[in-house]
């Protein structure tokens, strides 16, 4: 199946689709240009001209210096990479690390896994807006600290943390910083400089890129271990045959991701207010996340008296694709972590929707789920033994 | 999420979804699980389950466990409805993914609190879970 014309996708946090120019770029890594980088023939060459070209293109759209930046497997492998690497990197000064509970999970989880390894890890709250407060963080610190990882933009509430802020604080300390940048490509400038930024983690799917693969900034000097050892790839950092393609679409989609950023913001930003003042109109609705420091794209409210799977289901059928952070619609019956930490109720979190936009919806796109949304959710209400009289229509 | 195309339909239209005004019995059970809520209204005339309307604040599958359960005890004589399992409701309803089987436990349950409603407001001594 694919999303045909009618469809409405609305999921653009979870994945994107890959733009036009970057399979054009990808497909000659496929077929004729398919030779290993390390290789010294011709195809090779270009194999490895080519990931350079790419290096340099994730490198500007960071600011960062060519020799910084590390192809992975995607936002997981960056992740996982960049706090193992530290934390075992560095534990002759320390076990102590600090990040923040509303982290994804391939940064919590892999805290969890340290502390089973004898590292201690500081999971800081947020506030009701999922924010994270920097001098929570400051307050956190201590001597044997070597790591703080928070990320740049939530991914399911869109809250954009005071990441240059907390980057002052760990220069200051002599920490180093580490952001999940994963959902802030092409919708929040970076500059990893001016933000004192150590490691960056970033996933291509997430701006228009290939699935499969990411990158990890590591900034000159800072003393990390390898997560893949093998091979004398990414200047020895990172072993195995490069994602050719994948790196090539990737370049790409970071680029014009990087060079649009301003326009797309712009419309995404008039996409966004008009679908939560539309959705707020629901009586027993509330926005989640940050009302102003959030991605243009992210949209994530609750309705109470009904359940997001549901929810999930009935949108599905009149063509509208999107997400929730209900227990009933995860593989662990566990309420959204994210929404959790900000203190929403648990039978709340049951009603939460999250529509991501992206560059391939239209105002037309928003008014049709405007028109959707409150029809769903009253026949939900009139299911559900929760909803008071006042707000059923059956 | 996988579903049947009969859990599908039982989600999309449900069967005797609502609220009896003078029932005879109801039951309300929460999921420690997930936290999902169910709650039956039975209508009982000569020891049989007369009429049947369910609510329920839950997943697809809970919504769709609840319309086949009152679907099938209905016309039902009280000790046939207390026998029904949710092995009963998931067969009948060409099964359910391993993950969402206790949604269906729901509607076992707050059909016997309504059962056991009825019976305490009779004067009658409610049944317990091994008759
Ligand atoms: C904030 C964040 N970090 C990490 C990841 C994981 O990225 P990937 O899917 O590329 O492994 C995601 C995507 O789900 C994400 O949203
Ligand atoms: S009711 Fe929560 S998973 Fe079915």
């Amino acid at each position: 199946m694919t999303v045909n014309d009618r469809a409405i996708y609305m999921d653009n946090s979870a994945t994107t689709p890959l733009r036009k120019e970057v399979v054009e770029e990808m497909l000659p890594f496929m077929t004729g240009n398919f030779g290993n980088p390390s290789s010294i023939y011709e195809i090779g060459k270009i194999s490895k001209h080519s990931i350079d070209e790419a290096r340099r293109k994730v490198a500007y759209a960071l600011g960062a210096e060519e020799n910084e930046i590390y192809f992975t497997s995607g936002g997981t492998e960056s992740d996982n990479w960049a706090i193992k690497g530290i934390a075992f990197a560095n534990r002759n000064k320390g076990k102590h690390i600090i990040t923040s509970s509303i982290e994804h999970h391939a940064v919590l989880h892999t805290c969890a896994w340290l502390e089973g390894q004898g590292f201690e890890v500081t999971y800081l709250p947020v506030d009701k807006y999922g924010m994270v407060s920097p001098e929570e963080v400051r307050k956190a610190i201590r001597d044997d600290t070597i790591l703080i990882s928070i990320m740049l933009a939530n991914n399911e509430i869109g809250t954009i943390q005071p990441v240059e802020e907390i980057g002052k604080i760990a220069k200051e300390n002599r920490i180093y910083f580490h952001t999940d940048a994963v959902q802030a490509i092409g919708h929040v400038p970076i500059d990893v400089k001016k933000m004192n930024i150590d490691l960056l983690s970033l996933s291509g799917h997430k701006f228009e890129g290939p699935k499969g693969c990411g990158a990890l900034y590591v900034r000159k000097g800072v003393k990390i271990e390898p997560l893949l050892h093998g091979g004398a790839q990414e200047g020895r950092r990172r072993a195995g045959t490069e994602n050719v393609p994948g790196i090539v679409g990737l370049g790409k989609a970071i680029e014009l991701a990087t060079a649009e950023i301003g326009e797309l913001n712009r419309t995404l930003l008039e996409l966004r207010e008009r679908l939560i003042k539309g959705l707020l109109r629901i009586p027993k609705t509330h926005l989640n996340g940050h009302p102003k420091q959030r991605l243009a794209n992210n949209v994530n409210i609750t309705l109470e008296y009904i359940e997001g799977e549901s929810l999930l289901l009935l949108l599905n059928a009149k063509g509208i694709f999107a997400s929730t952070g209900s227990a009933c619609n995860s593989t662990s019956l566990e309420p959204s972590h994210v929404l959790t930490a900000c203190g929403v109720p648990h039978e709340i979190i049951h009603g939460s929707l999250r529509l991501s936009l992206g560059r391939m919806n239209s105002e037309k796109d928003v008014d049709r789920v405007l028109e959707v949304v409150p029809e769903i959710v009253q026949k939900l209400r009139n299911m559900s033994p929760l909803t008071p009289e006042e707000y059923r229509t059956t | 999420m996988e579903y049947s195309p009969k859990v599908m339909d039982h989600f999309s239209n449900p069967r005797n979804l609502g609220s009896i005004k003078n029932s005879d019995g109801v039951g309300e059970v929460g999921n420690a699980k997930c936290g999902d809520i169910m709650k039956i209204y039975l209508k009982v005339e000569d020891n049989r389950i007369a009429d049947v309307k369910f609510q329920t604040f839950g997943c697809g599958a809970a919504i769709a466990s609840s319309s086949m359960a009152t679907e099938l005890i209905k016309g039902k004589t009280l000790e046939e409805a207390w026998k029904l399992s949710n092995k009963a409701v998931t067969e009948a309803l060409d099964g359910l993914p391993p993950i969402k089987m206790h949604c269906s436990m729901l509607a076992e349950e707050a059909i016997h609190e309504a059962i056991n409603d009825y019976l305490r407001r009779k004067g009658l001594e409610p049944w317990t879970e091994d008759e």
